[in-house]
């Protein structure tokens, strides 16, 4: 058969049902392949939306998503949504038209080294040379997407060889890979020892992050936490592997977490750390971080492991691995509770004098924070949730209670904006029977509008709350708190009348000023067929608190 | 320590974390899959993640399928942990290893072309000479040396002819293989 044939042969091996993409020149055998492949394709309006579908769709679902583009721009167009995938661990198979296999190099026609610019952002990358080669290159590029730390792997194909004709068989088992074997186990010795050390731990800390929902662990996290008093605090990409609220819930950490959580970061005596990579907006000024603080960390990429910060007891495994045996080694010790008993009173104060709040309005604006609350209201919470960038990101983040894994998406290591509608889209073809509310903002929503039309087209009803401030509202903040006010380049000046715009795209679009109907017209978006964009009006000038200033320790949170 | 259920205290504060900076010299040898666009993968990781590499050798190995890379990297800047780490995260490097100091025997050949007129002739030569190493080319003004050796040894032989007019140098890197014990 076609090399392109057996290309969705190997697909469907895999477990593909759906794929998002664009065709192009390069990718036209592929697109032909697919006339006849029975597979669901999603035409995304920008490679961008497509990858960012591809996310979505792996994000909710815990599977590979896959997405297809052709050469040069179709290619280049992917990048943002690769690089987004590293960032945030996302299993996802990128395919790739590629010129002619005598046009490499020669500055063909919509030619790019999509190979050669991806190299530092792809987990694994193939550049198909021998058409036979293809069936047993997405067989490997689905193993190393999908195991161990997971992340993007692109598969470039020349055009000629994707016509070529070739005997297809399909690839079984583990695919042979001498360098790569991602551990799974974790050190039995180093477990025990971080049992040891956290039963004689006076004020111990908790702090997960997106690794557990990557392992399909917050059953075992829970479990973990809870086999004592343990205080527990998530990063933006690890909210919903507990169930927040709850007694041990700390909040959000880290720029925009809570007070609580930051602090109790700062004076813990031991710090576990699982699947999580302190990343800079965790730390903060790393000199200065957690003090007082021995770590254990635990993540399935060794290479996380002292990157920033230097693990006093390592353990290399996949979390749904090591968590149950944390727990039962820990139990085993049979700690006295009563030992945390002064920390939580600690915890206590900081949780009664700096709880997340908000003036709201006396009027009829809507505060944006109100909005978030409305949202949990409206959805009772109970919806997945993708996000954009920016402020409507930290506010969901801090309002929002997420209380499972993989209910919460978004853009967590590479902050981008544009993610939130096509994620959404992705989302609700993995989960089509679950509610998924997109959060936007007006800056964010416009980067990737396009994709209004492939929701429409496919009749993928996903529905778009629209945080409308006028403005980028992060860096109006920053400009405003560090910049001394000069505001350059923040405001959106002539906003697109966005109920209008949807409705152009063949949305329903409504749009909300007062919030005394903010309830109420959610629930209605909601409750509409189809997808719904619901403009909300909020206060312009509205910062994100509490805050830890760029650059700085936990202690010198503002607002 | 490592047993089950056992009650020892572990004492948070006798808790250490593994340390970071070496402080020495290190050869890694890395067995890669030998294939387009692998050493494009390693030099991408070095530069992206601020690791400085001091030299590179590069070359086939008995299998025909691996090759291998030798690299040094100053310890005393680059956590070295770190680098093996990342390095092991690409799927076409199969086995890394930190050639123990000890236990390696490492050699570079590096190329010399000195100035050497009639009256420093004969200290070059003689230079050389101790050095073991070879002359390999001569004209009227010049001299060029082929020297083989460990780093030290090479840069010790630079510092010698340098005085004379150093009109070139070229370096391989180290290359490095691990010596066997004598009785096995």
């Amino acid at each position: 058969m076609r090399a392109a044939d057996a290309l969705f042969e190997a697909l469907k091996a895999e477990g593909v049902e759906h794929i998002f993409g664009i065709p192009g020149g390069a990718n036209l055998p592929i697109y032909d392949a697919l006339y006849d492949a029975d597979l669901d394709h999603i035409q995304a309006r920008h490679e961008q939306g497509a990858g960012h579908m591809a996310e979505g769709y792996a994000k909710a679902s815990g599977k590979v998503g896959v997405a297809m583009a052709t050469s040069g721009p179709g290619a280049t167009n992917l990048i943002t949504a690769i690089a987004d995938a590293v960032m945030d661990s996302v299993p996802t198979v990128f395919i790739t038209g590629q010129v002619r296999t005598d046009l490499i190099g020669t500055d063909g026609f919509q030619e790019a080294d999509v190979t050669g610019m991806t190299l530092p952002i792809v987990k694994h990358s193939f550049l198909v040379t021998d058409p036979r080669q293809i069936p047993d290159y997405i067989h490997k590029a689905f193993h190393i997407a999908s195991t161990g730390r997971p992340g993007p792997v692109l598969v470039d194909i020349p055009q000629d060889l994707s016509r070529a004709e070739i005997e297809y068989s399909p690839s079984e088992g583990t695919p042979d890979l001498p360098g790569y074997k991602p551990p799974t186990e974790g050190n039995i010795k180093q477990i025990r020892l971080a049992a040891k050390a956290l039963a004689n731990a006076k004020r111990p800390v908790i702090y997960g992050g997106g690794g557990i929902i990557n392992a399909n662990a917050s059953e075992e996290f829970r479990t973990f936490c809870l086999s004592d008093n343990f205080p527990v605090t998530l990063t933006v990409m690890g909210l919903g592997a507990f169930p927040a609220p709850h007694e041990q819930w700390l909040g959000m950490l880290g720029m925009h977490g809570t007070r609580t959580a930051n602090y109790a970061m700062d004076e813990a005596d031991l710090i576990v750390a699982v699947g999580a990579r302190f990343d800079d907006r965790i730390t903060g000024k790393l000199s200065e971080f957690a003090p007082r603080a021995k770590f254990v960390h635990i993540d399935v990429d060794p290479a996380e492991i002292s990157k920033n910060v230097p693990a006093h007891i390592p353990i290399v495994g996949d979390a749904a691995d090591v968590l149950p045996k944390l727990t039962r080694e820990y139990k085993q010790l049979d700690a006295d509770r009563s030992r945390l008993d002064d920390w939580w009173k600690r915890i206590r104060e900081w949780q009664s004098n700096y709880p997340l709040r908000y003036e709201d309005s006396a009027d009829s604006e809507i505060k944006p924070q109100f909005m978030i609350e409305a949202m949990y209201e409206a959805t009772e919470g109970d919806a997945i949730i993708t996000s954009d960038v920016g402020q409507h990101q930290m506010w969901t983040a801090q309002y929002y209670h997420f209380d499972k894994p993989r209910r919460w998406l978004n853009s967590g290591g590479l902050g981008t904006m544009g993610f939130g509608l096509p994620a959404a889209i992705g989302a609700k073809v993995a989960k089509p029977d679950e509610q998924v509310v997109c959060i936007s903002g007006d800056g964010s929503l416009v980067m990737t509008c396009q994709e209004f039309a492939t929701a429409v087209q496919h009749n993928i009803p996903v529905k778009v709350f629209l945080m409308n401030n006028g403005h980028f509202g992060m860096v109006r903040q920053w400009q405003e708190l560090f910049w001394d006010e000069r505001y350059q380049s923040v405001e959106m000046g002539p906003s697109p009348d966005w109920a209008k715009l949807a409705e152009a795209f063949g949305w329903t679009g409504m749009r909300c000023t007062d919030k005394a109907e903010l309830r109420d017209a959610m629930r209605t978006a909601l409750e509409t067929d189809g997808p719904v964009l619901l403009d909300v009006h909020v206060t312009k000038n509205e910062n994100c608190f509490p805050m830890i200033p760029a650059g700085h320790a936990a202690r010198d949170m503002v607002g | 320590m490592g047993e089950p259920g056992t009650q020892e205290v572990v004492r948070l504060e006798d808790l250490e974390a593994s340390r970071q900076l070496t402080g020495r010299k290190h050869i890694l040898s890395l067995m890669v899959e030998n294939r387009p666009g692998v050493l494009a993968r390693i030099a991408g990781l070095f530069s992206r993640r601020g690791f400085n590499i001091d030299t590179l050798a590069v070359g086939p190995t008995e299998d025909p399928d691996i090759s291998r890379i030798t690299l040094t990297l100053d310890g005393a800047v680059h956590p070295i942990d770190q680098v093996t780490k990342q390095l092991h995260k690409l799927v076409n490097v199969i086995k890394i290893r930190d050639m123990e100091p000890g236990e390696t025997v490492a050699r570079e050949m590096a190329l010399f072309k000195v100035n050497a007129p009639v009256e420093s002739r004969g200290e070059i030569m003689q230079f050389a000479e101790i050095f073991n190493a070879k002359i390999v080319d001569v004209s009227r003004r010049t001299l060029t040396i082929e020297v083989t050796g460990d780093q030290d040894k090479i840069d010790t032989f630079e510092r010698m002819v340098r005085p004379h007019g150093l009109l070139e140098m070229a370096r391989t890197g180290e290359v490095a293989i691990t010596k066997t014990r004598p009785d096995s």
